[in-house]
Parts: structure tokens; C-alpha cells; sequence
């Protein structure tokens, strides 16, 4: 099996249904002869054409606008949106028309579109590149928003999402792009959206994360190993829908919950699944939910990023919070 | 009827007459002559060697810029080189009072317009000092998002208009930028009251890859201004007189309440499109990039004022220095602001905190102590 970055791993997800569909068009600014300012689309323009692999005016609205007419005309649209701070611009395409396809239309349209974007923190980008903006997305009822953690389940989901016959928000986080390598089989293979992962097994507290955190949530539990702690964690990966099922599954084995986001604490991912848990399990837990995140700021300046985001250590000392409750 | 009417129309013949009229404008070409001596702003001796200096100056800035960038000493930034025209020559036709709405590469400009240099390369550092203009210095940080300080200067103007004051709004952006809706929007508001601005696109012909001819079917973006109803020019964006007269036109017709103007200077920058991994040899090629680098609005200058015998080495050597210790000065005084905090800016949110911030300021306060 090869080993490969997740940046590799959606580049193979792509050329997959390029080749599998040729309804599947990608699009979005430099994602042609640059091959996209991360590489992700690096020769798919050479290999399914200018008609299949384009490049755009630069206009987010205008790239959404595109993905809503083409799903019109039968296609499957997956355009990039070059950095998700973009999203402002493109939030009536996405929130606005998008999303509402099928139910507006009262199911005589749907919109088979999977927006791409990378986004997150921790690489020194300028304002509007790193924030975390995926709570605009699950606040939008219509789309699905999918973040992978690992270059298996970046290959497997975004092949899902192309597939899917609604809109789909996959989300790229960039520190993730290049910085480790993880097996990917080189056939092709679908992870269902709307699935968590359970990515280490533990029976006395569960940690539930997506995207960057999850990893530093594995290296968390590592550390409360260490002092006899048994830690679940489980990575969404899809993180609307939520599993349900999973989340509560775990939740009921631990008796013991916490949700860690790289977002803003502020109505974000992390608040859902703490009322989805309380709503539905209170009876099994031994201890309130408790959340990490970020501090309710914008997205900081770079030079104070490492100390703002969230790390092991603020998942240590809040996992010891709800252990010792 | 309607088959009649049909052919008494000719919509494409009205593009290309009006297309055809967007003839560039030039005053001093690539050897350093004077080619519409009708246009020539006739600037003082004082003056040319002003905007000569600054020029060199800005051409020093932007090679330090990469190599501390390089180093690790700057974070984002955006090369300047062969837009020395294009940005210097049109700030140099506005007064204090002007507001200037640049984009990420528009820092020279504001540079120029008073923000102290230690604080733009704070900026670039991604410290929130660099962004705190000083009282009297008619700035707005860069804007990141493309496009988004077009609309804002219409409303800068609009402002400047209801206080009735004498001074106008300016905003740059890219051939990439003319894409947005905000462009539209914010040429199309400016027209629609006649507000004092003046909207600069500089054609520098990539939107990081993206060729201006896949940005638009239209032959020149100076003609997006007949639409919005407003005057509109293709300028040669490597003279600086050109740039400079046209500038000094629109603003003095906007000053007199005839509105704004669309100005499209025509450049080139040499540079990548950021130092963050931008490869320019993957979309241009070395033929493309010399025949422009005949066309560099420093060379020609250079010769048009030493023609005049205004400047020689001797003077270009002062000023590289006078450039380079400036610019070592500003770093030392970029690296001797305060380590940023995210207390700093827990802070600078709202002017009271709510309860949410109150208790993060004291988790933050806490951790960064130690």
C-alpha cells in the first residue's frame, strides 16, 4: 500500500471520479496549469483536459454561482474555494441557494456539488486563510460537512462526497496537508459520510474531535496512558450529519465526555455535540461535558497563533476536570 | 418587424468602437523619452528626483523585504518590483488628507502616506501593532480578501463627501481583483453618487497563475468603468508620469465633484505572487518576464532624469543606502515591540468584554505568565 500525504491522498480522490464520471468537473482559481496554490489538483488539468479541470475568474460568488448552474445542467461540480476565509464572499451561493436545490425545488432539482477548501491554523497564513468557519457551514441545513484527519479518510470521504447527490462542504485542514504520511490503497474505496471513527479505544473517558485536534487529542491520551487514564478518542470526520450513534455508543461505555475544536469556543461544533450527548445520555454520565476550544476572538494575528490555538496540554488538564469530577 | 429591427442593430460593432477607444496612455516610454509632451505633468525638478528617490528606494525595500522574508525575519508578503510606477507615482499625486484602501501588495503606498515602516513589517509579522494606524495618517491596513476595499472606498468617499471635504478615497486592486463583485459594486456605488473616488487595477497580468486573458472577455478592464457610467483610462503602468498625470486628473475631477474614475495601469511584477510558495516559473516564461523587464519603470526614469541631468549614480548609491539603513532601523524597532498576547487580543474585541471573554482573559493571562 502506498504511503502517502493527504494532500496526495485527495489529488488521487480526484482523478478517481474524474476518471470514474465524466459529469465531474473541477474548477475553482489556479487549480489548472498551477495545479492549485496547495497542489491538490497537480496534473489533473493535463490529464482530463481544460473542459474537465479549469481555471476561473477570480470571484468566489462567482465560483458558486458556477457550481449551481452546472448541477443544473447535470453535472457534478467539486470546485475549490482557494482558502475557506473566503467562504464570506461565496455565502450566498453556498448558505443561500445552494443547499436549499432540493428543497426549493421540492425535489425536481438536487445539487450533487462538493465544495473543497482548506483551511486551519498553526501555518503562519495571513488574516482570512486559517480560520475555523465550518460552524457557518452545519448552521446551513441542506449541506453535509465532512473534515478528514488522516490521508485514509481524506481519499475514502471525498470519493463519498463526489458521489453524493447533495451538497457537500469537505474541508481540508492545512497543517495536515504534508505534515505525516499514512497508508492509502491505491484502489478505490468509499468511508459513508455521516460515519465517526473511533481512533483509539478506552474505557474511561471519551474525547470526541475532528480534523487537526483529533491529533492532538490521540497525543493527549497518550499522556493521561501514562498516569492510568483510558481514553476513547473519536475523530466525526463528518461533522454534519453527526454519528449519532457512535458518539453515544462511547459515550455510554465511559460515562465521561469531552468535545476539543480548533474553532472558536462560541456556538460551535463542540456546543452540538455536547447538547446531543446531554439530551440523549445524561443518565450515563458521570460528570458534565466539557469543551476546549479557542478563545472567542477573531482568528489571531499569527505571532501569537501556537498559544491561542488549542493544544495537548489544555486537553491534559481539562481531561483531568471531567476525570476527577 | 421584429427581423427588421434586428438588423439595424450592430452590438458588436459598439463593443469594438468602444473598445478601440481604450488606447493606452503614455508619456514617457521605455527609453526614457517623452512621447506626449501635451500630457506631461511637468513636475518640478524637486519633484522628479522625489519620486525618483522613492522608486529606488521602494525597489531596495521590496529586494530586503524577500531576503528577511527568506530568513525568516518577515512573514507574508507580497513583491512590489516592476509596479514601482503604478503605486508610487499615483500616491504621489495625493495629498495628506486622501484615504488610501490598499490591497496585501499596496504597502508601499501607505508606507508613503505616513504608516511608519517598522509597523508594516509588523504587519507582515502578523502583529496587531502593525495595523494600529497613527492619528493623522490617512490609511486603511492592507485588505486581504480581493477586492473588499472597493466597495469600502466608495464608502470613504461618499463620507469624504458628506463632510464636505476637499480630499478623495483611493483603493487598489489587481486584474484578478476586477473579477470580484465588490469591484462592480463599488465602482457602480462611487458612480451612482458621484463620491470623490479613485478606483486603481493594476494589471500586473496574473492573478497568482490565472492570465488576465482568462479573467474576462473584456479587451482592456479600464472599459468596466463605462458600464458604472464613470471616466475611465488605460494607463502605460510603468510611467510614472503617465500614472502620476492620470492619477492627478482623476483626483482633481473628483475633488471638483465630478466623481470617480477608473484607472487601469498596466505592470508587471517580477516577483512571485507571495513568498509562501508561489512558483512563477510554472505559469509564465523567461521571454515573457525579460520583454517586461525592458519596459521597468526605474530604467526609464533613471534615463529621462539623467537626460535632464538630474540624477546619476552617485545619487542612486546615497539613496540605496539611505533605503537599506532605514530599513534596518525599522526592524530593530519591529523586533523590540512587545511579544503579541493573546491577551492583546482577547482585548481589542469589543470595547467592554462579555462574560465569555472576561473568563478567557483570566485562562490567558494565566497561561501566558508562565
Amino acid at each position: 500500500m502506498a504511503q502517502l500525504t493527504m494532500i496526495q491522498a485527495i489529488t488521487e480522490a480526484l482523478r478517481t471520479e474524474l476518471k470514474n464520471d465524466e459529469n465531474v468537473l473541477v474548477f475553482g482559481e489556479d487549480v489548472g496549469v498551477n495545479g492549485g496554490v496547495f497542489r491538490a489538483t497537480e496534473g489533473l488539468q493535463k490529464e482530463f483536459g481544460e473542459d474537465r479541470v479549469f481555471d476561473t475568474p477570480l470571484a468566489e460568488s462567482g465560483i458558486g454561482g458556477l457550481a449551481v448552474g452546472l448541477a443544473l445542467q447535470g453535472f457534478r461540480p467539486v470546485p475549490e474555494i482557494q482558502f475557506f476565509g473566503f467562504v464570506y464572499e461565496v455565502m450566498d451561493s453556498i448558505s443561500g441557494q445552494l443547499s436549499r436545490m432540493r428543497f426549493r425545488t421540492g425535489g425536481s432539482f438536487n445539487a450533487p456539488v462538493t465544495i473543497r477548501s482548506p483551511f486551519g491554523g498553526g501555518v503562519h497564513t495571513p488574516e482570512m486563510h486559517a480560520d475555523s468557519l465550518e460552524l457557518l457551514m452545519t448552521s446551513t441545513p441542506g449541506v453535509k460537512v465532512v473534515i478528514p484527519s488522516t490521508p485514509y479518510d481524506a481519499k475514502g470521504l471525498l470519493i463519498s462526497a463526489i458521489r453524493d447527490n447533495d451538497p457537500v462542504i469537505y474541508l481540508e485542514h492545512m497543517k495536515l496537508y504534508r505534515s505525516f504520511r499514512g497508508e492509502v490503497p491505491e484502489e478505490e474505496y468509499t468511508i459513508p459520510l455521516g460515519k465517526a471513527d473511533v481512533k483509539r479505544e478506552g474505557t474511561d473517558l471519551t474525547i470526541i474531535s475532528y480534523g487537526a485536534m483529533v491529533h492532538e487529542s490521540l497525543k493527549a491520551a497518550e499522556e493521561l496512558e501514562k498516569e492510568g487514564h483510558s481514553v476513547e478518542v473519536v475523530d466525526l470526520r463528518t461533522i454534519q450529519p453527526l454519528d449519532i450513534e457512535t458518539i453515544i455508543a462511547s459515550v455510554e461505555k465511559t460515562g465521561r465526555a469531552m468535545v476539543v475544536q480548533e474553532a472558536q469556543k462560541q456556538a460551535g461544533i463542540a456546543a452540538n455535540v455536547v447538547a446531543e450527548i446531554t439530551e440523549r445520555a445524561i443518565l450515563s454520565l458521570e460528570a458534565p461535558v466539557l469543551r476546549v476550544a479557542a478563545p472567542d476572538t477573531v482568528y489571531p494575528f499569527s505571532q501569537a497563533e501556537t498559544v491561542w490555538l488549542p493544544g495537548v496540554k489544555d486537553i491534559v488538564e481539562t481531561a483531568k476536570k471531567v476525570l476527577t469530577f | 418587424m421584429a427581423a427588421k429591427n434586428l438588423t439595424q442593430l450592430d452590438p458588436k460593432k459598439t463593443l469594438q468602437e468602444i473598445e478601440e477607444k481604450f488606447e493606452m496612455f503614455q508619456i514617457l516610454n521605455e527609453e526614457g523619452t517623452i512621447v506626449n509632451e501635451k500630457a506631461n505633468p511637468n513636475l518640478s525638478d524637486e519633484e522628479l528626483v522625489e519620486l525618483m528617490s522613492r522608486m529606488v528606494y521602494t525597489r531596495i525595500l521590496d529586494q530586503r523585504s524577500i531576503s528577511l522574508n527568506r530568513q525568516g525575519r518577515l512573514g507574508f508578503y507580497a513583491p512590489t518590483a516592476g509596479q514601482e510606477a503604478s503605486q508610487l507615482a499615483s500616491q504621489f499625486a495625493l495629498e495628506k488628507e486622501d484615504f488610501i484602501l490598499p490591497g496585501y501588495r499596496d504597502v508601499p503606498q501607505i508606507v508613503w502616506h505616513g504608516l511608519p515602516l517598522w509597523q508594516a513589517f509588523l504587519f507582515s509579522r502578523g502583529h496587531f501593532m502593525g495595523n494600529q494606524i497613527p492619528e493623522g495618517v490617512n490609511v486603511f491596513p492592507p485588505q486581504i480578501i480581493i477586492g473588499a476595499q472597493f466597495i469600502q472606498a466608495a464608502g470613504v468617499a461618499l463620507g469624504m463627501q458628506k463632510r464636505g471635504k476637499k480630499a478623495i478615497a483611493i483603493t487598489y486592486t489587481g486584474d484578478g481583483g476586477s473579477s470580484q463583485g465588490d469591484f462592480y459594486e463599488g465602482i457602480n456605488f462611487a458612480g451612482a453618487y458621484r463620491s470623490p473616488a479613485v478606483f486603481i487595477v493594476q494589471n500586473n497580468q496574473y492573478a497568482i497563475s490565472t492570465p488576465r486573458e482568462l479573467q474576462t472577455a473584456a479587451k482592456t478592464i479600464a472599459q468596466k468603468g463605462i458600464a458604472a457610467g464613470i471616466p475611465s483610462v488605460v494607463v502605460d503602468g510603468m510611467d510614472p508620469l503617465a500614472v502620476y498625470a492620470a492619477t492627478k486628473d482623476a483626483r482633481e475631477r473628483a475633488i471638483r465633484g465630478e466623481g470617480p474614475t477608473l484607472i487601469e495601469t498596466v505592470c508587471y511584477r517580477y516577483g512571485p505572487h507571495t513568498m509562501a510558495g508561489d512558483d512563477p516559473t510554472r505559469y509564465r516564461t523567461s521571454e515573457t518576464d525579460s520583454a517586461w523587464e525592458k519596459r521597468d519603470p526605474l530604467v526609464r526614469f533613471r534615463t529621462y532624469l539623467e537626460g535632464k541631468g538630474l540624477w546619476n549614480e552617485e545619487k542612486e548609491v546615497v539613496v540605496i543606502e539611505k533605503a537599506k539603513e532605514e530599513i534596518k532601523e525599522a526592524i530593530k524597532k519591529a523586533d523590540a515591540a512587545p511579544k503579541q498576547k493573546v491577551t492583546d487580543l482577547i482585548n481589542i474585541m469589543y470595547e467592554e468584554n462579555p462574560y465569555n471573554l472576561d473568563e478567557q482573559l483570566a485562562y490567558y493571562t494565566e497561561k501566558e505568565s508562565k
